[in-house]
């Protein structure tokens, strides 16, 4: 009796399982897809967030794609990707290959993972947080950074760094740095503790210096972490809003902002929601498009190393 | 012309590279200390922002215009600190934030393990497909949400609830969640499963009885993960989160911050305020932490 029924009773203990996704699935669907659905809607009409919606078609991406504020705040997305990713994985490599390869050797692997932990530190503040210790040390007046250089006799470089449009966004800039340079390293000294030790050994005996060694071994040995970083950090640049709201709220003009915020402008400020839409859609496309090409990147590169 | 080369070459060879060897190890021993004086530095900088808050959270506002930023206290002020903590109602934010995030962590944990039991053991039919949705919804920018979210919230009566907040992270993070542990219980042993079920065992006993004890180390590094990322969110709650009786840690700082209401010393022991519950969280789960970072990066 059990041997013929097999096939059937295989397949009903699979579909037994679906219940399991309902709650889930219900939930992703009331949260994330029929909101997406609306916000794609949205971003075909004009809507000032109450009373009557009007259909307008293209209008709004027809409008976005001439204004300049839209391009500034993805000009300044650039810059979030050189301060976010650029900056910190390369900062990062050579921080972790230092950690790892002297000081966890000469020192002791204590020495290292205490220094680490002092770089990871501002990955656990929350940003919003971040920004307001920083929005404060950069204060014009009395701030903590104009005392310092005065103290040491750079008085003259002192100057209102976030509310003067030539030093907010590179202010910003080494700002993400400082917030985003804790997590390459803890990601690339673990994965330099993947590298298999004899490659060095066998290199360094063939007389190869530091530098060949790390640019011939270490870099390719951990060029899979290195995607993962870079393709991570790239969302997070794109998606950045947290210090932009608590330091310049995008300005002096729109010299620092960002998609992100620029949405946020539209949706709750200007109570422009069909515009809004427009830029958070753009945005999404954007993120998802970066995604598809690191993914291929990244395959194409294993499978280049595979032949 | 090949034999030249080939026997001329060894010959200076020989030599040099023991001495280069040499040279390079008694190079090093200098170097070594110049790496570390140099990675100190940088860990000072990395430092200094946090030494200046707590150097002004304890200052009073007379002695911080005296002496500037860079000073040390000539006492220890406390009641700036102590001020702005009634002011703001500070244990009510911190309450807030914990109830959010605690619940997030816990319901998102639970969503995450319903959902890849069906995908990573019960491999449902379009698996696959589910799988990827997930994916996708993690690299969603929340903008894209934000407003019909915030439209439905009202229609429904949630807008400036801890409810609405909570439901809102629970999907976001279990998405992630989903398609951690779907991976994870793709490699679950057969072999347990298939006794379990020779046993006579139901799917719900099945799940509580074998798949969570075993995968228990990573629901927990999950949950940590959950409860520091909702703690640490800003965008939504700040949409969401109108009302003082309501607002996180985060947004309660950002939204001051925004307004340019508070001086300097009050500014830096709010900062600490902020600092102190993150720093917290991160020597107590720093072990779980730490391997879960790993854990994530390599696939």
């Amino acid at each position: 009796m059990a041997t013929t029924s097999t096939p059937a009773r295989v397949d009903a203990r699979r579909r037994g399982y679906w219940i399991y996704l309902l709650p889930g699935g219900v939930l992703f669907l009331a949260v994330i897809v029929i909101p997406f659905v609306m916000n794609v809607a949205l971003s075909f009409t004009e809507w000032p967030g109450v009373g009557e919606i009007s259909w307008i078609g293209l209008e709004n991406y027809t409008e976005l794609f001439a204004d300049d504020a839209f391009w500034a705040s993805f000009r300044n997305s650039v810059a979030m990707i050189v301060a976010m990713v650029v900056a910190p994985t390369l900062i990062g490599l050579l921080l972790a290959s230092a950690l790892f390869d002297v000081i966890g050797k000469r020192f002791g692997g204590k020495s290292a993972s205490t220094l680490r932990a002092l770089f990871y530190l501002p990955q656990i503040v929350p940003v919003a947080v971040a920004g307001i210790v920083w929005g404060w040390i950069l204060r014009p007046e009395n701030g903590a950074l104009n005392t310092l250089l005065e103290a040491v006799g750079l008085g003259e470089f002192a100057q209102n760094w976030l509310g003067d449009p030539g030093t907010a966004l590179p202010s910003v800039m080494a700002i993400m740095v400082w917030v985003q340079i804790g997590y390459p390293v803890v990601i690339f000294m673990a994965a330099l503790q993947r590298v298999d030790p004899q490659l060095h050994e066998a290199a360094e005996i063939d007389g190869a210096g530091w530098f060949r060694r790390f640019r011939a071994i270490t870099i390719p040995q951990i060029r899979p972490e290195t995607f993962v970083v870079a393709l991570t950090c790239t969302i997070a640049a794109m998606k950045v809003f947290g210090p932009i709201f608590v330091l310049t709220r995008g300005g002096p003009g729109d010299a620092t902002n960002v998609p992100s915020y620029f949405a946020y402008q539209n949706f709750f400020e200007r109570a422009d929601v069909g515009y809004g839409a427009a830029i958070a859609t753009v945005l999404t496309l954007i993120i998802i498009a970066l995604s598809i090409v690191f993914i291929r990147f990244q395959a194409a590169s294993e499978r280049k190393e595979r032949r | 012309m090949t034999t030249v080369t080939r026997t001329s070459q060894p010959a200076p060879t020989t030599d040099p590279p023991t001495t280069r060897r040499n040279r390079d190890r008694h190079h090093r021993g200098a170097a070594r200390w110049i790496v570390l004086a140099a990675l100190i530095a940088g860990a000072v900088v990395m430092l200094f922002p946090f030494g200046v808050i707590v150097l002004n959270a304890f200052k009073s506002p007379a002695d911080y215009s005296a002496g500037g930023p860079l000073a040390l206290p000539t006492e220890i002020f406390t009641s700036g600190m102590i001020d702005f903590w009634n002011r703001v109602n500070f244990g009510r934010k911190l309450w807030n934030s914990f109830m959010i995030a605690g619940s997030v962590a816990v319901l998102g944990v639970l969503v995450s393990l319903f959902n890849a039991y069906a995908l990573g053991i019960g491999r449902v039919k379009g698996r696959l497909a589910i799988v990827v949705l997930f994916l996708m919804a993690n690299m969603l920018p929340q903008e894209v949400l934000i407003y019909p979210l915030y439209y439905i919230a009202r229609e429904v009566g949630l807008y400036d609830t801890q409810l609405a907040v909570i439901i809102i992270f629970t999907v976001i993070q279990s998405a992630f969640g989903t398609y951690l542990l779907s991976s994870v219980f793709g490699t679950f042993p057969k072999e347990i499963l298939e006794a379990s079920a020779l046993d006579g065992a139901s799917k719900w006993q099945t799940l509580w009885r074998i798949i969570f004890p075993i995968s228990r180390p990573t629901l927990s590094v999950l949950m940590i993960f959950f409860f520091i990322w909702t703690w640490n969110e800003f965008f939504i709650p700040l949409v969401f989160l109108i009302s003082n009786d309501n607002q996180t840690v985060p947004v309660a700082l950002g939204v001051l911050q925004g307004q340019r209401m508070m001086d300097a010393t009050t500014t830096s022991a709010a900062a600490l305020l902020g600092i102190v519950p993150a720093i917290a969280f991160f020597l107590i789960f720093q072990r779980t932490l730490a391997r879960g970072i790993t854990a994530g990066a390599v696939k």
